[in-house]
């Protein structure tokens, strides 16, 4: 038997693949990768050192279309055999996933944050507030992996890469126009966060948000009053209706810490909260507290960071 | 145009979430249930908004037992023609996908729309399942979408970023943020959704494919450590040191 993981290569090898693959290896069979994007044959060759014995490529398929993708996928899994197939919990595997259960009848764990304990596998449920064990009582499973939530491990050697036909026919679905701002860091792959809220008074002082991500090479994030009323772009937006983010590190400045904030940011490894009210009810989500004026914190912050920055 | 749209109920989202019967059940003494947030804000406002530039009719569907009725009466409320509920407890994602499926295949829907996800299980799972079950083109997280003629337009969440799609119908969608506005009933529609129809229909024979073994709860937090406003390297060095964070 064989695990088969997804991986999506069209920009090159993100974080969370990795953890994927390494994933995939702990689970204890043979790991095969297959992906459909134009990662040139080097770099699908890495993913061996994190356990793959092989990857297979389908470069006809340009698009995220999931019919596609759950085709190419199905058509893998057939081919080697596997009877596990892991993805990494992103954009593109929400729709796919869930896609492929059908198709194979194959029970589906979507969020996994941790390897099977027993048969039962742990998942972020209720936004967060609780985890659940879910066991797949089908043959066939799969199992969705949430960002950061295991760590990458190389330590094996390159792998082959073979060109793979997966039979994934046309799309129905035609791609008009992708909007991506340049030289940001996507907030779902970012391990450092700075957000700040309707404390930080206007977009025109963003700057100092900014310039803390930059000290830090964090991604910036924001509350959702902030993006409700236009200072910043919906797609900063974290919480219950936003973007759910688990960085190692999320920095929150001038947020209050409301239940449906906390609900995109409580996966985060450790917080830390900047706000003048020391009732904030953030504090109690937090790990490291600052009771002060963001105005006066975040300048003092970034340089403090970039201090320790030029002494490392 | 005949537009099927998705509503499973969800606790509040202030709800305390607790578990009983040895951490295998959710804890629904004092949970007040609300049709889930992605479904309502975003798919049925957005579907009723095209129902009222294009006309056509928009139908919900619930996996679920006269205990969901109360939630299926608010979308109803809000302005939904009908409704249909299976009369099943929805066990999981599979089971409930496959239901619906079975039910919006023979109705001729050109457009089946759900909740990116629902806040009690985040599992965004059904809306693919549908998509799957009725080998149609499934986009996934449209935070706009508009309808011309046959055609529909989307824009969606990407990694960092946003597409523009377009497709032809029938087609599944799941709705995320952005795409309509939350509407409050009022009382002309409470009224009228106390006889608007609510079919209710037997299940498939579908067996789930996953099962909640048992819930816990995140460990407490331990207490937050204070750091000096003025001693911004001092916290540099935990989140070096300590909490190995930078």
């Amino acid at each position: 038997m064989a695990t088969l993981v997804y991986i999506n290569s069209r920009n090159g090898l993100a974080k969370n693949s990795l953890e994927a693959v390494t994933y995939a290896k702990k689970l204890g069979s043979d790991v095969m990768v297959v992906t459909a994007g134009n990662a040139d044959e080097a770099t699908l060759a890495t993913l061996g050192e994190y356990g793959a014995s092989k990857v297979m490529a389908d470069r006809s398929v340009e698009t995220d279309d999931s019919q596609q993708l759950t085709r190419l996928i199905a058509t893998a899994a057939e081919a080697v055999g596997a009877d596990t197939i892991v993805f990494s919990h992103d954009f593109v595997a929400k729709s796919v996933a869930s896609r492929l259960s059908v198709r194979l009848k194959a029970g589906l764990i979507s969020g996994a944050t941790d390897l099977p304990s027993g048969d039962s596998v742990k998942v972020n449920v209720f936004s967060g507030k609780a985890f659940g064990n879910v066991k797949i009582s089908s043959g066939k499973k799969i199992i969705s992996l949430l960002p950061n939530s295991i760590q990458p491990e190389a330590g094996g050697a390159a792998c082959s890469v073979e060109d793979f036909n997966g039979n994934a026919g046309d799309s129905r679905i035609k791609l008009l126009e992708t909007k991506k701002p340049e030289g940001e860091i996507p907030l779902p792959e970012a391990e450092l966060v700075v957000s700040a809220g309707r404390g930080l008074k206007g977009p025109e002082n963003w700057g100092m948000v900014e310039d803390l991500a930059t000290s830090l090479g964090a991604a910036t994030a924001c509350s959702r009053p902030v993006a409700d009323i236009g200072w910043r772009p919906h797609h900063e937006h974290v919480g219950q209706t936003g973007v759910a983010i688990r960085p190692n590190l999320y920095i929150a400045a001038g947020i209050s810490g409301a239940i449906q904030h906390l609900a995109g940011v409580n996966g985060s490894k450790v917080i830390v909260v900047i706000n003048t009210d020391p009732e904030a009810p953030f504090f109690k989500a937090a790990d490291y507290g600052i009771v002060g004026d963001a105005f006066e914190v975040l300048p003092r912050l970034t340089q403090a960071v970039k201090n320790f920055k030029a002494s490392n | 145009m005949k537009i099927l749209v998705c509503i499973s109920k969800s606790p509040d989202t202030t709800s305390k979430i607790a578990f009983t019967d040895g951490d295998t059940k959710f804890d629904e003494n004092g949970v007040q249930y609300i049709v889930n947030p992605y479904d309502e804000w975003y798919a049925l406002v957005r579907a009723l908004e095209l129902k009222e530039a294009n006309g056509g009719t928009v139908t919900t569907i619930t996996v679920g037992t006269a205990a969901d009725d109360s939630v299926i009466r608010k979308a109803l409320a809000i302005g939904a023609d009908d409704a249909v509920r299976i009369d099943a407890e929805p066990t999981d994602a599979y089971f409930t996908a496959m239901q619906i499926a079975e039910h919006a295949k023979a109705g001729g829907y050109d457009l089946v729309l759900a909740g990116k996800e629902t806040i009690n299980y985040n599992g965004s799972q059904v809306g693919g399942m549908i998509a799957e079950a009725m080998d149609l083109p499934f986009i996934s997280l449209a935070s706009k979408m508009d309808v011309n003629g046959s055609t529909v337009t989307l824009e969606t969440e990407i990694l960092g970023g946003i597409q523009i799609l377009e497709a032809d119908m029938p087609l599944v969608i799941s709705c995320a943020k952005g795409m309509a506005e939350q509407r409050i009933p009022n009382m002309r529609g409470i009224m009228a959704a106390r006889t608007k129809p609510l079919n209710v229909i037997a299940p498939a024979a579908i067996e789930a494919l996953t099962s909640y073994e048992s819930y816990t709860l995140p460990e407490a937090k331990s207490a937050c450590k204070m750091i000096d406003p003025e001693n911004m390297d001092e916290l540099v060095a935990l989140l070096h040191n300590e909490a190995k964070v930078i």
